[in-house]
């Protein structure tokens, strides 16, 4: 027992599993959007290109937040430019720019000498880095996020679901992909420090494929999503500390554990539900 | 709501070209055509979702439309019930997530007016093209359109499921509510209209079946020569350059 409560008089420890419960869970919640709309190669490349950022920030000694949020933004905004002149597709477009801003994040911490041990902290996650202030950002990003889910719930839903007659049915659908833009682009900011930019884009589709596997219905998936993920973050955190590996790795692994779990009980009925979001609707044939 | 000359067109290249189109109240109408001709995007046009670079689009204030896709866009597999996909229609005035008892209610009267109440927690792959060609249409008549849009309604189901749309659109019609549809069926769906606007990038003819499914519009509209029979009073149209056996004697030379 005393091993099992051991960690929990470390101060460090204590926010950590609670950043990590919290970037779980909101993970999770945002991910359900991410991979409904097959958005998981974006929420992929802004991670990467929030490294760049990053470490810009170190560099020049600029808030980690302020300096990677603004550096994702203008990413972000450089994909749709690239994007709208229809000679590169946008997948192309997130390969290119957001792996040369990652790229540049690595050239810039081997250049001003910033220590191994610091660039893996943000590759991979760490629960060392992890403050009390942190605590403060992942909570305010995950009710922030929790309350736009709630309140646009219906517009989300539909969005997500249908832009077009979503479009002609009232839903401000530009405004809408562009809350979740920022939604996606702020969590994947706030949860970077536990988990890590490799690692953050398997915990945006992990839950919510393994919470579709269980339901056929959008406001149970989004339940056991954002549980899924809070629980990956809870347990992987605290095998993170006994097994002294990073903390992001440890999430994503727990993530894919549960996953293969909820493969073999449920069966690969359940599997095809999940797999074929990737897949066109059949063509019905008399 | 009237279209006047209108001029529609994707990067610069035109799709449709000085069309005009009106529809009023208690109208039927079918807007036929072959792929690429620009019936969807005169149903756009319609909707309000492309504008026309030339030309006026005129609606009534106020006017509700409802709009139900092509089948064959919907993704199947996304996680909803037939209830939360009605349901999303109601996207105004409650900003709760979860139904109130009234809509639930209204979803349900439009539900077993459409014969499928008994489907409201099914997911939509458990349905059949019919039936989710039913559920579409309930969540467009949730939002109580004076208007009814449908896009190739028809496109890739059987025989029967045509007739019952096509029985279900008649019921709605006679109920006041004005349909229009595109479709590339002429013998099954648009000989049964009382209304067809033939297009290929332009108008080439509208009127009564009777009026337009002619040889000379159908040649005009489809590039190629096409004969109409009578059968029980109704136009059926035969393609008749594009029979099998004349492809086959073509390409081996021997026609």
């Amino acid at each position: 027992m005393d091993t099992l409560l051991e960690p929990f008089q470390f101060a460090f420890f204590r926010y950590g599993i609670v950043v990590a419960t919290l970037a779980g869970g909101l993970c999770g919640l945002v991910g359900i959007y991410v991979v409904l709309r097959g958005m998981s190669y974006i929420g992929h490349g802004l991670s990467h290109a929030i490294f760049g950022g990053a470490a810009a920030s170190a560099v020049i000694n600029v808030n980690f937040y302020l300096g990677a949020g603004v550096w994702g933004l203008a990413s972000a905004l450089m994909i749709g430019r690239v994007t709208r002149r229809r000679v590169i597709g946008s997948d192309a477009a997130i390969g290119v720019i957001t792996t040369a801003s990652f790229a540049l994040g690595l050239v810039l911490f081997g250049a001003f000498g910033v220590a191994r041990k610091s660039v893996d902290a943000v590759l991979f996650g760490s629960i060392l880095g992890v403050t009390a202030g942190d605590v403060w950002v992942v909570l305010a990003v995950t009710v922030g996020a929790a309350a736009m889910v709630f309140f646009r719930y219906r517009a989300l839903l539909f969005t997500t679901f249908d832009p077009e007659v979503a479009d002609v049915s009232g839903v401000n659908t530009a405004r809408t992909d562009a809350l979740l833009m920022l939604m996606l682009a702020v969590s994947i900011l706030a949860t970077m420090k536990v988990i890590g930019v490799v690692l953050i884009a398997a915990m945006l589709v992990i839950p919510p494929v393994t919470a579709r596997m269980l339901t056929n219905s959008f406001a149970r998936m989004l339940w056991l999503s954002v549980g899924i993920g809070a629980a990956c973050g809870l347990v992987g955190m605290y095998l993170s500390y006994h097994l002294d590996v990073s903390s992001g790795a440890t999430i994503v692994l727990v993530g894919a554990v549960v996953f293969g779990l909820t493969f073999a009980m449920s069966g690969p009925r359940a599997l095809s539900r999940a797999a074929r979001h990737t897949v066109s609707a059949p063509v019905m044939e008399p | 709501m009237k279209i006047e000359r209108a001029t529609c067109a994707y990067a610069g290249v035109p799709v449709v070209v000085n069309a005009d189109l009106e529809v009023s109240p208690g109208d039927f109408t079918g807007i036929v055509g072959p792929s690429g001709s620009g019936k969807t995007t005169l149903l756009r046009a319609v909707l309000g979702t492309v504008q026309p670079v030339a030309g006026t689009v005129r609606r009534r204030r106020g006017l509700a439309v409802g709009y139900v896709p092509q089948l064959e866009t919907v993704d199947w597999n996304f996680p909803v019930t037939v209830s939360e996909a009605v349901l999303m229609a109601r996207t105004k005035g409650r900003v709760l997530p979860w139904a109130s008892p009234g809509e639930r209610h209204e979803a349900r009267t439009v539900l077993e007016r459409l014969g499928i109440a008994d489907l409201g927690r099914r997911h939509l792959r458990e349905l059949s093209g019919g039936q989710l060609q039913r559920v579409f249409i309930a969540r467009a008549l949730l939002r109580q359109p004076q208007l009814l849009l449908l896009d190739e309604p028809t496109s890739g189901v059987d025989v029967r499921t045509r007739h019952d749309v096509l029985h279900l659109l008649a019921d709605l019609n006679a109920e006041g509510l004005a349909v229009v549809l595109t479709t590339h069926d002429l013998n099954g769906i648009a000989a049964h209209l009382p209304h067809l606007v033939c297009l290929n990038t332009e108008v080439i003819g509208e009127g009564a079946p009777a009026d337009v499914l002619t040889p000379e519009i159908l040649q005009r509209t489809y590039g190629a020569p096409m004969e109409v029979l009578q059968h029980g009073g109704m136009p059926v149209v035969v393609d008749r350059s594009g029979s099998t056996d004349n492809v086959i004697r073509m390409r081996r030379g021997t026609a």
